[in-house]
């Protein structure tokens, strides 16, 4: 995508992209760095000069939680549901739908599906599991 | 520059007050505080208000004041989540010690219980989570909490049952209080068989909902009680969003309180007393060991060694915190400073701690995104 300005990071790029089934991240022209959800400057080095890229999606589980108490009915059907944060292999740290069994350190590859009738990313595990660390986060 | 005393505190019970409005609730709580104080309330030229879910007006100051026949030279809401109420005590402090205003009245309330359904309240509250990145995935406010839970419990060793010692420690403390919403006695057990919410955090991790109302007055002059002073106080808001807290071992709060004793010139050896925020065990977990009342992953055992209660060497929310005493939102987070006032002052009735010099306040709002920390002190000792 083009180079952005601040009249340019209007609207919902983010959520446009996942109508798309692209997962948008917006990186920094100045000081390459990625960018964690929608900003007007770079949050290194202050640039204003950002442009939105594709992610891969692959990426690694950050923190999960299983959700039993949804906050609407969209999404009562749905309990229980695992919500996750995951770092993107871009860097930007994003959250997302993922199946119960996925653990914090996880290596996952995220999809853009309908849930609760809006697409949203939804992270599976990779075949190719180089985790190294199996701790759940939790205590059993 | 003069000193910022607080000479009143004010409070209605936390639970359900049916049929009660917020301004009727922090009209009772601002009118105990008035009358703690020794006050008229002609004498009150400085006005403070925290916001109220059930009652989104766009001046609710000046709607409080016109009905209480209040006209302040200087008044406004204030709007920091959790944190508004020390937030404010840091402004009224300023306020005060820059001659702007003589007496301030801090005051919030509202009837969150009571003034909307369950489900209103649970959706209101997760509009603080991002409206493209993090809203639209089913996120609410215990499930931000506990996606930040699993990570620190991942990095810390933290597990379930230590998370229990803390809401177990504050409904025994909350037991002593007459005003407390939640009074029954609950054990470790209970907490972890208690009803899942949003893994690892159960039913009796999270605070209840309650409606209630507190108020505090700042003042340039002392009364003749023990002088408490707002001797420090400092901030830090490092993110509003949980995705965008980069570390859960760093979410601003130990900034916050370096740079309160840096103001009050104490370090953290100096604090007898703490009340602190507890929206969710994890919460009051987090915050401990990030401003360093107990080591990384060590809270629980502190609790265990009973270094938290009334008798012990830090006591902690002594009124029950808010995962007992209750949580109405702004006056939630002020009960702290109330009771702290209280404890300071020789006025904690049962609950009176032997040694309270030097009191540690903390509150954060949003998802551990906007802190305050503020050092109240009692005068002329030490």
């Amino acid at each position: 995508m083009t180079r952005s300005d601040l009249w340019q990071t209007r609207g919902n790029v983010f959520t446009d992209g996942l109508a798309k089934g692209v997962l948008r991240y917006q990186w920094c022209v100045d000081c390459g760095a990625s960018l964690t959800l929608t900003r007007y400057a770079c949050t290194r080095c202050g640039s204003q000069s950002l442009e939105w890229r594709d992610a891969a999606g692959t990426g690694t589980v950050y923190a999960r939680t299983l959700v039993s108490r949804p906050p609407s009915d969209e999404f009562r059907a749905l309990v229980p549901y695992l919500l996750v944060l995951v770092d993107l292999d871009e860097g930007p740290r994003i959250m997302a739908h993922g199946a119960p069994a996925l653990k914090i350190g996880d290596r996952v590859c995220a999809r853009i599906q309908q849930v609760a009738g809006s697409p949203l990313p939804v992270v599976y595990p990779r075949r190719n599991n180089d985790v190294k660390d199996t701790n759940t986060g939790e205590a059993k | 520059m003069t000193s910022a005393y607080i000479i009143g505190v004010g409070n209605t019970a936390f639970g359900r007050h049916e049929g009660q409005q917020a301004l009727d609730l922090m009209a009772h709580a601002a009118l105990n505080a008035v009358a703690d104080a020794e006050l008229r309330c002609r004498d009150i030229d400085g006005v403070l208000c925290g916001y109220a879910t059930t009652l989104p007006h766009l001046m609710l100051s000046t709607l409080f004041c016109e009905r209480l026949g209040l006209s302040p030279t200087y008044g406004h809401s204030v709007q920091l989540g959790g944190a508004t109420g020390c937030a404010m005590l840091m402004l009224a402090s300023k306020l005060v010690r820059s001659g702007v205003c003589r007496n301030v009245l801090v005051v919030a309330g509202e009837n969150r219980a009571t003034g909307q359904s369950r489900d209103a309240s649970i959706q209101t509250l997760a509009q603080v989570g991002d409206p493209e990145y993090e809203i639209p995935n089913g996120a609410s406010v215990p499930a931000y909490y506990a996606l930040m839970a699993s990570r620190y419990m991942y990095e810390t060793g933290t597990t379930e049952s230590d998370l229990a010692e803390l809401a177990v420690l504050m409904r025994r403390h909350a037991a002593c209080h007459p005003d407390a919403h939640l009074r029954t006695p609950i054990t470790c057990d209970d907490v972890l068989a208690s009803k899942p919410v949003a893994t690892p955090l159960k039913l009796f991790d999270c605070c209840p909902i309650s409606d209630g109302a507190s108020a505090l007055i700042v003042s340039s002059e002392a009364n003749d009680r023990p002088r408490i002073l707002i001797r420090g106080a400092g901030q830090a808001h490092q993110h509003q969003h949980l995705t965008a807290m980069p570390s859960v071992l760093d979410c601003g709060a130990a900034a916050a309180a370096q740079r309160a004793f840096d103001d009050a010139g104490l370090s953290i050896g100096d604090i007898d007393l703490l009340a602190i925020y507890d929206s969710f065990t994890i919460t009051l977990a987090m915050l401990l060991e990030e401003i360093g009342f107990a080591p990384r992953g060590g809270a629980a055992q502190r609790v265990r060694n009973g270094d938290f209660r009334h008798d012990g060497v830090l006591p902690l929310n002594t009124h029950g915190g808010l995962l007992s005493f209750g949580h109405c939102g702004v006056a939630g987070g002020m009960a702290h400073a109330v009771e702290a006032v209280r404890q300071l002052s020789g006025r904690a009735d049962e609950r009176q701690v032997a040694k309270a010099t030097h009191a540690f306040v903390h509150a954060d709002g949003g998802v551990m995104s906007s802190h305050v920390s503020l050092i109240l002190s009692r005068e002329g000792e030490v």
